[in-house]
């Protein structure tokens, strides 16, 4: 990374000694126009490509720039240089209230999010068009004095936007690389999840889409002085963003540099098509061209190129966080099984270091989670009528049931993934009904999936770093890469740790879900049916995991149909039936309750009871 | 603002109906396509603006009467449809990708139009443009009312289709879930194939209407993307009634913003009504 920065750097200083070469001023004009759209597409790509939430209002977001340097400059005597900043500004302010408002729906995504900033345009451009400031006639900048630190106006204005050009390139280099940045590609892949293992999705998208049209407002103050006569109709089109996004996703959305890349090649190609007199055909290669890559390269010119080079897959940080050498110790050390169960050292250990657990709760046997009357409607369904339970700290309390009894639903309540809809959970002093799932993963709550959401994009070591840089500790992104080592080692997925989730088989995969889980350094760990699906001897390395986990200190809450299982790991045990707490106790005592065997197996017709013990209870589906 | 008298009110909640009757027309096919075959079509704006052109041709040069020119087009557009459908499903596109590949399509075909029949306004003159009733103090032109006519009975008889017809329900079911559908015994794609080619006739159809009522210039491809779409999300994704309804509610509520403050402002109101959707129905797209 600081490699990149300096080379970033170097070359922006580099290119700032042009203008005074004494080339011809026409050299400058196609600069001019490149660093204009290698800004704008790396602006747009800092919350539509690391996000996944195309906007295409970033005309929107330009023209409130340009026009605010219009009105100030033209209207106002305000010196050109001082309204750029006030172009972002006002630009940021829009974008984090569209944001505002729409990030709160939470079906606005995808096409929808697209459309939404689409129409954003139109209504900002109307009103623009029938207010003063522009009163339909648009608004001239002349007369505006330019400001003089370059050797000529041209050069002025190619330095400005390479100023811009580069300072955007840098904030989308940083953001990369920081927790921001890692917390946004995770909501690009799977929202819900980041959301639930601590990145505080709301925020990062606001922060993100305001940064982007900030920055676009800064590039369109510098546009409007540039072309000097601002008009409604040439600045709010539909063309624009779509150039915008068609420059990104030809070099790539998912690295840095991709859009800068994806900008450079479109203004060459328009401008020598321009140039040579045959617009048209320039047009053609351009829609030729976006066709190509989307159909053959969908990852863009940078993303192909990254993996055709060996780089790691989306080139994303891993080769960053540990030195190879210590990658190479560490895969040698995880691929010989008797150092991973003689226990390499594990991270912080789990419950005692926690911050947020007062002296007088670390003794065993406390109440750690007490859930009082929950109850969780999906439109009228009752899925949770009112359950109330508690989780001992240092237990592991297993969740029994039939099949649509409520048990996955009361993990998705109790982690934030759903909301509850009455009765309250209280976490070691701290009630978690009715605050974001972000937070109560800072808690110390941690759950896996029963179906296993990785995130598709992020290699095996970046999925189990990003829950311990948002869990409870919130540690820093070079230690978290560490950790999540030691963690792959813990569950065998050492080996695996720079393939892509795609690339696991299901035992993997629900190991991986352990990983990140662990990785988060939880005291409540909530695991949601994940033996199902394993082998006979998967399910027994499991359950020795499991043992090895709560030897540890971390509470468990255990979802599970294997009875084999739950019989050889349960302190206790809840059975749920239709949204209720049937039974609660001893596993063997409750297991041979008439109404819990009943519950599971049917009313008996003859005295004949079947052992609930028996391996693999029928009803699993 | 100051309130119009009732005839021009009257004038012009008929101009909004006959525009949103237009509205619907181009939205029918992207609302199928994008609610039955999750493809963004953004194509779909270019293919009206083809047909349009060729009617332009056909018409003017060839002196072929507007109408007629319809039995060229839907064949031909069916197939480039179908063409199109082919190579979106062979590659299996995602539906943002399907946005993207089909504005790469509509940057091909606007520098075409622009090529062929260059950058300048175009009009038809036909013989329909004379004509126009009287009925009390409002004027009907014909074009609009062939536009209506076809926007009411196309939307209409698909509606029916998706209903009531195996076909229909068919394409429902396999809109829902493809490969489920298909080990019931749909054949999937052959469908797909044909609603994509009917998506690219009812371009062509609209681009018929287009001509009949509007200049054309090829950069006017990009003036009915927000409208349009605005309806499509306001009727509902798949809904075959959608557009027309939604169109009708956009064009009247334009058409009266225009008469009643100026026609400037109409734009706002129909974008505040989709981000009006977006926020408040989303679950309808």
């Amino acid at each position: 990374m600081r490699r990149s920065l300096i080379i970033v750097l170097l070359a922006g200083v580099l290119l700032a000694i042009v203008p005074y070469l004494g080339l011809p001023a026409f050299y400058e004009s196609v600069l001019y126009l490149i660093f204009h759209w290698v800004a704008l597409a790396t602006s747009w790509n800092l919350l539509s490509g690391y996000s996944g939430y195309f906007s295409f209002g970033h005309g929107a977001f330009y023209g409130i720039g340009m026009y605010t340097t219009a009105t100030l400059t033209s209207q106002f005597d305000v010196p050109f240089l001082w309204t750029l900043p006030a172009a972002g500004l006002c630009a940021a302010l829009f974008g984090a209230v569209l944001g505002v408002v729409s990030f709160r729906v939470k079906a606005v995504r995808g096409e929808l999010f697209a459309l939404l900033t689409l129409a954003a345009t139109f209504v900002v451009a109307t009103i623009v068009l029938n207010t003063p400031i522009d009163g339909g006639q648009g608004v001239y900048l002349s007369a505006v004095p330019m400001p003089e630190f370059g050797p000529s106006p041209s050069g002025t204005f190619y330095l400005l936007a390479l100023a811009a050009a580069v300072a955007t390139i840098v904030i989308a280099l940083l953001i990369y690389h920081a927790r921001f940045g890692i917390g946004l590609f995770a909501i690009h892949d799977d929202e819900d999840v980041a959301e639930v293992m601590g990145v505080p999705t709301f925020k990062y998208k606001v922060a993100a889409f305001a940064l982007s049209c900030a920055l676009a407002g800064v590039v369109g103050g510098i546009q409007a002085m540039f072309v000097s006569y601002v008009t409604t109709g040439d600045v709010f089109t539909v063309a624009m963003p779509l150039t915008v996004v068609l420059m990104s996703v030809l070099g790539g959305t998912r690295h840095w540099l991709g859009p800068a890349v994806g900008a450079l090649v479109i203004t060459l190609l328009l401008y020598s098509f321009t140039a040579g007199d045959c617009a048209v055909l320039g047009k053609v290669a351009m829609g030729v061209i976006l066709v190509g890559v989307i159909l053959f390269m969908p990852e863009g010119i940078l993303g192909q190129a990254l993996k055709r080079f060996g780089r790691k897959p989306q080139g994303r940080a891993a080769a960053a966080s540990l030195p190879p050498s210590a990658i190479n110790e560490q895969a040698r050390l995880a691929e010989s099984g008797a150092v991973r169960t003689a226990g390499a050292p594990l991270p912080h250990q789990a419950g005692s270091s926690s911050g947020a657990a007062g002296p007088s709760e670390i003794q065993s046997g406390g109440a750690l989670l007490v859930a009082r009357d929950v109850a969780k409607s999906f439109r009228g369904v009752k899925a949770l009528k009112g359950v109330s339970l508690e989780v001992r700290r240092g237990e592991i309390l297993g969740l029994l049931g039939p099949n649509g009894s409520g048990k996955s639903t009361f993990i998705n309540v109790a982690s934030g993934h759903f909301p509850a809809t009455s009765g309250s959970i209280v976490f070691s002093g701290q009630e978690l009904v009715g605050i974001n799932a972000h937070r109560i993963a800072r808690c110390g709550v941690s759950r896996t999936y029963q179906i296993p959401r990785p995130f598709a994009h992020l290699t095996v070591l970046e999925n189990v770093a990003l829950p311990a840089m948002f869990g409870a500790q919130l540690v820093e992104r070079q230690q978290a890469q560490e950790d999540a080592w030691r963690w792959l080692e813990f569950t065998g997925l050492a080996a695996r740790a720079h393939a892509l989730p795609d690339d696991l088989n299901l035992h993997q995969r629900k190991f991986l879900e352990f990983a990140r889980a662990l990785a988060a350094q939880p005291q409540l760990l909530m695991l949601d049916e994940v033996l199902s699906g394993l082998t006979p001897s998967e399910i027994d390395e499991a359950v020795a995991l499991i043992q090895r986990i709560r030897a540890q200190g971390t509470t468990i809450l255990f979802v599970e149909h294997v009875m084999r299982a739950v019989m050889a790991l349960c302190d206790r045990i809840v059975v749920f039936n239709q949204g209720e707490v049937l039974a609660e106790g001893r596993p063997a005592d409750v297991m041979a309750r008439p109404e819990v065997v009943s519950a599971y197996l049917g009313k008996p017709i003859d005295g004949g009871r079947e052992s609930p013990n028996a391996p693999g209870v029928p009803i699993h589906a | 603002m100051n309130l119009p008298s009732s005839t021009l009110l009257a004038q012009s909640i008929l101009a909004g109906i006959f525009t949103g009757a237009l509205y619907g027309l181009l939205g029918l096919g992207l609302s199928l396509s994008w609610g039955l075959l999750r493809q963004i079509n953004l194509a779909h704006f270019a293919l009206a603006f083809l047909g349009a052109y060729l009617t332009y041709q056909f018409a003017s040069y060839g002196g072929v009467d507007p109408m007629l020119t319809l039995l060229m087009i839907v064949p031909l557009f069916f197939m480039l449809g179908v063409a199109v459908h082919w190579v979106l499903a062979r590659f299996k596109v995602t539906p943002f990708n399907s946005l993207l590949i089909t504005f790469g399509l509509t940057i091909i075909i606007e520098a075409l139009l622009q090529w062929i029949w260059t950058a300048d306004y175009r009009r038809l003159d036909s013989s329909y443009a004379e004509h126009r009733y009287r009925v009390g103090d409002v004027f009907l032109p014909l074009p609009e009312l062939i536009t209506l006519g076809l926007s009411v009975a196309i939307s209409v008889a698909i509606w029916l289709a998706l209903k009531r017809t195996d076909l229909g329900k068919a394409l429902r079911a396999a809109a829902e879930d493809a490969p489920i559908a298909a080990a019931f015994g749909i054949n999937q794609r052959a469908l797909a194939l044909m609603l994509s080619g009917l998506n690219a006739a009812l371009a062509g159809i609209a681009g018929v209407c287009i001509a009949l009522s509007y200049t054309l210039a090829p950069s006017q491809i990009y003036t009915w993307i927000g409208v349009v779409f605005a309806a499509v999300m306001l009727g509902g994704l798949g809904r075959p009634m959608g557009p027309l309804i939604a169109g009708c509610i956009i064009g009247v509520s334009e058409a009266v913003t225009m008469a009643v403050a100026s026609p400037s402002w109409a734009p706002l109101v129909s974008f505040s009504l989709l981000i009006l959707v977006l926020l408040f129905r989303p679950g309808r797209a």
